[in-house]
């Protein structure tokens, strides 16, 4: 390495806080606009109106209906991601596996690139377009079909609706996920598994899953936290009808109800835990699914 | 045993693709081609009306300065850095990726509690403004993303000779920087900046909540009340984020792939 590269290599001692200096706008940016913000949320949930600690916010979102809450949030992501994961893994391998023509492949990931990113209020509105009382496929199935859903209980606008437009953004995110680890599947795997008799199945006990498995479960996890922390979309579609944690903190926040910004700032802590256990779990799968792919 | 044929079962998982894809696309543009007066096919009100309301224009013209704004900054704080961590600093690359996954601890809906907390004292002219606020934040929202796409792209260049030959050749670090190694990284940094134009045009959570009008929140008040209207606009913002998308791809052509998601939800 030439001195050029190192124009302050004479003063050994202070090489490294000067390196350091460059990247001072940078970490002042992220401390005043993420950590700070971050920290601040997390304090003011153990905070009194008006200064001195206390337990009665978080504890208050321990109680109903907010517990009702975070467990409906939590049901929801959980359905949207496993769902997700399932759907999109039989969508990706089937495009991707031997046989398929290639540009089924092409579409398919730029197509998925494009719904993975169409997400909030118009993707809300697309599925009232479609599903909604007066929607096309409702239109149709019920001039068309004999059936009207909204006869027999169903609703856009309620906990299932929320679940088939969040599979709008799930299904095509486990594509994209999901693909290169499905390219680390060598069709010699396949091969060898068939010459040695197995079956689709066997094969698929035995070596596909076992392979795949970090790498779902990684896939699941951002798929989770996806759904978890979706605020726009369920507004959109069931503002005043699904109560989702993300709902009732953007109430109390521009004081539809009476204003409690430490309620607030406690409901987002409960948010950022369960988000925090998750990207726990996610960093070791990570590394872990790295190991297979080319 | 080589296919040459595609598996029946790949047909029926195609076929299920393409339905829940297209029929949703396929009943808005139906949706948004009714009549106001007879709620029957077709008619072109719908768009006609919305690109006669200035409230649209207004709307749409906030969000695309804000993205512009939004790319500027992020390229001006995350190029610098990102290239001086790789070039002196290679120990904080994990540090930095590890940085660029907080934002999914923290998503928008937890970092507006924070920011509306903190800076709700600031002056007016950041706190009350979109370009203030609104884009501060989504530099934020912006990082992973950009960070993701700029760090593929400088380990695929040879860091150190550039810099050397082109400081042996008497550039400073200002040169090097702009006339070096940005053309090496153009693709990289336009792959993030077409991510970051996706999030600015499509974010919702946060200027709802900070109470600002962009052409999202616009979206949601013609959601409200104009139902042919508001289908027109969800397939124009489809299409915004299909352009974007679309661009990603022109431009990322034999190149390390750059992360494809960026909504916020």
């Amino acid at each position: 390495m030439g001195s050029a590269l190192r124009p302050d290599a004479r003063s050994g001692r202070r090489r490294v806080p000067l390196a350091w200096l460059a990247l001072l706008p940078f970490f002042a940016y992220a401390l005043g606009f993420l950590f700070i913000p971050a920290a601040d949320t997390v304090i003011g949930a153990f905070q009194k109106q008006g200064g001195g600690a206390t337990l009665d916010n978080v504890r208050k979102t321990l109680n109903q209906p907010y517990l009702d809450q975070y467990w409906l949030t939590i049901k929801i992501s959980l359905i949207t991601a496993g769902g997700g994961c399932v759907i999109g893994l039989c969508i990706a391998y089937a495009a991707i596996r031997e046989g398929t023509p290639r540009f089924i492949r092409t579409t398919l990931t730029t197509f998925s690139g494009v719904a993975a990113n169409f997400a909030g209020v118009p993707l809300a509105f697309a599925f009232i377009a479609t599903l909604g009382t007066i929607g096309i496929v409702t239109g149709f199935m019920r001039d068309h079909l004999g059936f009207d859903p909204y006869q027999h209980g169903f609703t856009i606008f309620g906990e299932t609706g929320v679940e088939i437009t969040y599979m709008y953004f799930q299904i095509p995110l486990m594509i994209l996920v999901i693909a290169p680890a499905i390219d680390g599947l060598r069709a010699e795997w396949r091969e060898a598994a068939s010459n040695l008799g197995a079956s689709a199945w066997q094969f698929w006990r035995h070596v596909g899953i076992p392979v795949l498995l970090p790498s779902i479960l990684g896939a699941f996890i951002l798929l989770f936290g996806n759904s978890f922390s979706a605020y726009a979309t369920a507004y959109g579609l069931a503002g005043n009808s699904v109560f989702l944690v993300p709902i009732t903190i953007g109430f109390y926040l521009s004081g539809n109800v009476l204003s409690d910004p430490h309620f607030a700032q406690a409901l987002a802590f409960g948010m950022f835990v369960v988000l925090a256990v998750m990207m726990l779990l996610y960093i070791p799968l990570q590394r872990r699914s790295a190991r297979w792919m080319r | 045993m080589r296919r040459r044929w595609i598996a029946p079962s790949a047909v029926v998982w195609i076929i299920v693709a393409a339905a829940f894809f297209l029929i949703p696309l396929v009943a808005t543009l139906l949706f948004s081609l009714r009549s106001i007066q007879t709620n029957k096919c077709c008619s072109g009100d719908a768009y006609s009306l919305i690109i006669h309301d200035h409230q649209f224009w207004a709307t749409i013209r906030v969000s695309f300065v804000l993205s512009l704004e939004t790319i500027v900054i992020s390229l001006l704080l995350f190029v610098p850095t990102t290239y001086w961590v790789h070039l002196k600093l290679p120990r904080l690359r994990p540090v930095l990726g590890f940085m660029a996954l907080i934002p999914f601890v923290v998503p928008p809906i937890v970092l507006v509690v924070g920011l509306l907390n903190l800076y709700k004292g600031a002056p007016d002219w950041f706190y009350a403004k979109p370009y203030g606020f609104l884009a501060t934040a989504y530099v934020i929202l912006a990082f992973p993303y950009m960070y993701f796409s700029l760090d593929a792209g400088f380990r695929s260049i040879d860091l150190h000779t550039l810099t050397e030959a082109s400081q042996s050749l008497g550039a400073s670090w200002r040169t090097t920087l702009t006339r070096v190694i940005l053309p090496n990284i153009r693709a990289a940094a336009l792959g993030g900046s077409f991510l970051t134009l996706a999030i600015v045009m499509g974010e919702f959570t946060i200027a709802s909540l900070a109470n600002f009008k962009t052409f999202p929140t616009y979206i949601q008040i013609v959601n409200e009340s104009q139902p042919y209207q508001a289908a027109a606009l969800a397939l124009l913002s489809f299409l915004i984020v299909w352009a974007a998308m679309l661009a990603l791809l022109f431009i990322g052509r034999g190149r390390p792939r750059p992360a494809q998601v960026a909504a916020t939800r």
